[in-house]
């Protein structure tokens, strides 16, 4: 390879690694400020770390715990603090289960729908399709009323239920998926009904394996957007705690009585960050592995 | 038992008629072949046979019992298909037990991990893996049994579609034009073994192919269909000696069969060019069609009034034989005659030759392309 071309190459990585550097500044201060000491971070010194100096910590005194409990580390500190104040594993389970239940029952059906907009012939399925198309247009905020209002009157508020059902249909899964299923082969679904195996089996032993790696990009985008959702949970959870998803959860560290502490409400913002990166750093490597259709020429 | 029977099919997608008033019957153990140009509806008569095509109208029977109303899965027929369309997820293995899985268990069987807890789940999975290794064994794609589609050669994965085909034992096998998709050499190899295959099952097969070889070299019979009619359904040696129409004779055979224009006169007698057939067709005093295949057609050093002459316009050499491509002189139209090499290796382009026919192996046919019969001398 010649000087000049190495010249090229710098030049892109240069230009990508700017880009990263900018999109990775909040997650390092974020990691950074949950380390360290109230005073580091208001005078914005310590580097990465901090001085990690073991202190008495006057909040926590003020809250109610002795002073001995109250002198440690920084680091400890903030995360100890972080889970002593807000039942964090709590809102994290409800984030599981608000997010899975969402996104297994938008599979279950997003799925038959799919294939039937793209495999079945029957009257009237451009129409359907050009419905969907039509329903990718509707913003979420344009209908959060009205449906707050049909949560209220069925009596759902503040319940799982208010949280999942508004998003069990999900337009953009079924658009998703009805093209992925267009490129899987007629005679394929055939052969699978000359096996002997109904439309629904045809559904869940044929087209969803074959469809995983459109199914984990559909996966990061509903876990994403529902386990990041702060709009829809702050409208039908009204009082309840024990409903908190994660993002409401972080908010019980803004301001109030015990004025802004940013070490502990960092410390939980980054407890609530980590399980999404690992999952997407799991689904990434499966996403590209993928399972291939090379089986079929 | 495994006869299939169609009866006044008739198939329109919209406006066009893809199906035009079919009758075909198969019989127990059978090789048919439905042969045609592409687009001709052949692959849509078999897709109504398998149940995955609903006929506009006329019945499908098998073994006699009338099938129309039963779906795919329940006619227990098993299908090949040209691009194979093997379970990309799973193993060969695999994919040769589902047929079965489907067939043998029962729905609660068939449910993951609960499904185990049945009492004759494990008598009915020891069937299955006899019938699976059988089946390979068969077939010799045993080694191949944990290896998933993407990592098999077309042939290979020609076997396993033809396998898990055959692993039900079904009453008749369609195919789909299944070697289409092999090279030239793999395909030839193919034709034989299938021929084998169905010598040593003894079931009804039914193959669509556009590849007038393959039927000519595999079926016990034949139907050419040409836009959604069947022209003609006999032995292969019958459809190529004795077309029934113009279509069909220059559809089978390759090279294609050399077509002249000719007339009978008054009292019935043939000619073309300055040629005399000196034999009478039944219709006289009109134009006729005239089909002589190239290995009817000889070239000779003679020349009289039953030879023509015309330019070598390109030799086609495949060895065995030699096609000459020549322009007859009256210049209507290029037609080629076979050549043994031993006699015209020194032929070349451009040379002009005197042409005699074989006599007795003429086709008539008249002008809506229907055959003529000679009448006898």
């Amino acid at each position: 390879m010649e000087a000049k071309q190495y010249i090229g190459e710098g030049w892109k990585h240069a230009i990508l690694i700017i880009g990263a550097i900018v999109v990775m500044l909040p997650f390092y201060m974020m990691v950074s400020m949950s380390l360290k000491s109230q005073q580091e971070i208001q005078s914005i010194s310590g580097g990465l770390i901090g001085a990690q100096e073991t202190q008495t910590f006057p909040v926590c005194v003020k809250t109610g715990y002795s002073e001995e409990t109250c002198t440690m580390k920084p680091y400890q500190y903030n995360y100890w603090f972080a889970f002593e104040k807000a039942p964090i594993p709590r809102y994290l389970m409800n984030g599981v289960i608000v997010t899975l239940s969402i996104f297994i029952i938008q599979v279950l059906v997003a799925l038959p729908c799919a294939y039937a907009l793209a495999k079945l012939r029957f009257y009237g399925r451009e129409f359907v399709f050009s419905m969907v198309l039509f329903c990718l247009l509707i913003p979420v905020h344009g209908i959060a009323l009205p449906l707050y209002v049909m949560l209220a009157q069925a009596g759902l508020v503040d319940t799982y239920s208010a949280l999942i059902l508004p998003w069990t249909i999900s337009v953009f899964g079924i658009f998703l998926m009805r093209q992925f299923f267009m490129t899987v082969p007629d005679e394929l679904i055939d052969a699978a009904r000359m096996d002997g195996m109904g439309e629904y089996a045809i559904v869940w032993k044929v087209m969803l394996p074959t469809a995983i790696p459109a199914l984990l990009a559909f996966a990061i985008f509903s876990v994403v957007a529902h386990w990041n959702d702060y709009f829809w949970p702050r409208m039908v959870i009204t009082g309840n705690r024990d409903l908190f998803t994660p993002p409401l959860g972080i908010r019980e560290f803004r301001g109030g009585i015990d004025s802004d502490e940013f070490g502990p409400m960092m410390a939980s913002i980054v407890t609530v960050t980590v399980p999404l990166i690992v999952a997407f750093i799991i689904a990434q490597k499966r996403f590209i592995e993928g399972i291939t259709l090379t089986g079929m020429k | 038992m495994g006869t299939i029977s169609l009866k006044n099919i008739s198939k329109s997608f919209g406006s066009t008629q893809v199906l035009n008033n079919l009758n075909v019957d198969i019989n127990d153990g059978e090789f048919l072949t439905l042969v045609g140009p592409s687009g001709c509806g052949k692959s849509t008569l078999l897709r109504i046979i398998a149940g995955l095509e609903q006929q506009t109208s006329g019945d499908v029977l098998i073994d006699n019992k009338n099938v129309n109303r039963v779906r795919a899965s329940e006619r227990d027929l098993a299908m090949v298909f040209q691009s194979y369309a093997l379970y990309p997820h799973l193993t060969v293995r695999r994919n040769l037990e589902t047929p079965l899985r489907l067939r043998d268990y029962n729905a609660f069987e068939r449910l993951p991990l609960i499904g185990n807890f049945s009492p004759s789940k494990k008598e009915k999975t020891e069937s299955i893996n006899q019938l699976v290794n059988k089946t390979s064994d068969t077939l010799k794609i045993s080694e191949l049994l944990d290896r998933k589609p993407g990592q098999l050669s077309g042939g290979q994965r020609q076997r396993v579609a033809l396998g898990r085909a055959m692993v039900r034992e079904p009453v008749a096998f369609l195919m789909d034009e299944p070697l289409s998709n092999l090279d030239a050499a793999l395909r030839v190899h193919m034709r034989s073994e299938l021929s084998e295959l169905h010598n040593s099952l003894k079931t009804t097969f039914v193959y669509v192919t556009h590849d007038q070889a393959e039927a000519l070299t595999m079926s016990s019979r034949m139907a050419v269909m040409i836009d959604g009619n069947l022209l003609q359904l006999d032995t292969p040696q019958e459809v190529y000696d004795n077309p029934s129409s113009l279509s069909v004779a220059q559809f089978v055979g390759s090279p294609k069969i050399n077509i002249f224009k000719g007339t009978s006169d008054s009292s019935g007698t043939v000619s073309f060019l300055n040629v005399n057939l000196k034999r009478k067709s039944s219709e006289s005093n009109t134009d006729l069609h005239i089909g002589i295949r190239p290995e009817h057609l000889e070239i000779t050093n003679e020349s009289n009034e039953n030879t023509f002459s015309g330019t070598v316009a390109y030799r086609e050499n495949l060895g065995s034989d030699i096609f000459f491509h020549i322009n007859i002189e009256d210049g209507s139209n290029k037609i080629i005659v076979r050549g043994l090499p031993q006699f015209t290796h020194q032929i070349s382009n451009g040379s002009s030759v005197n042409i005699k026919r074989v006599s007795d192996k003429a086709l008539l046919f008249n002008q809506a392309g229907m055959r003529v019969q000679f009448t006898n001398a």
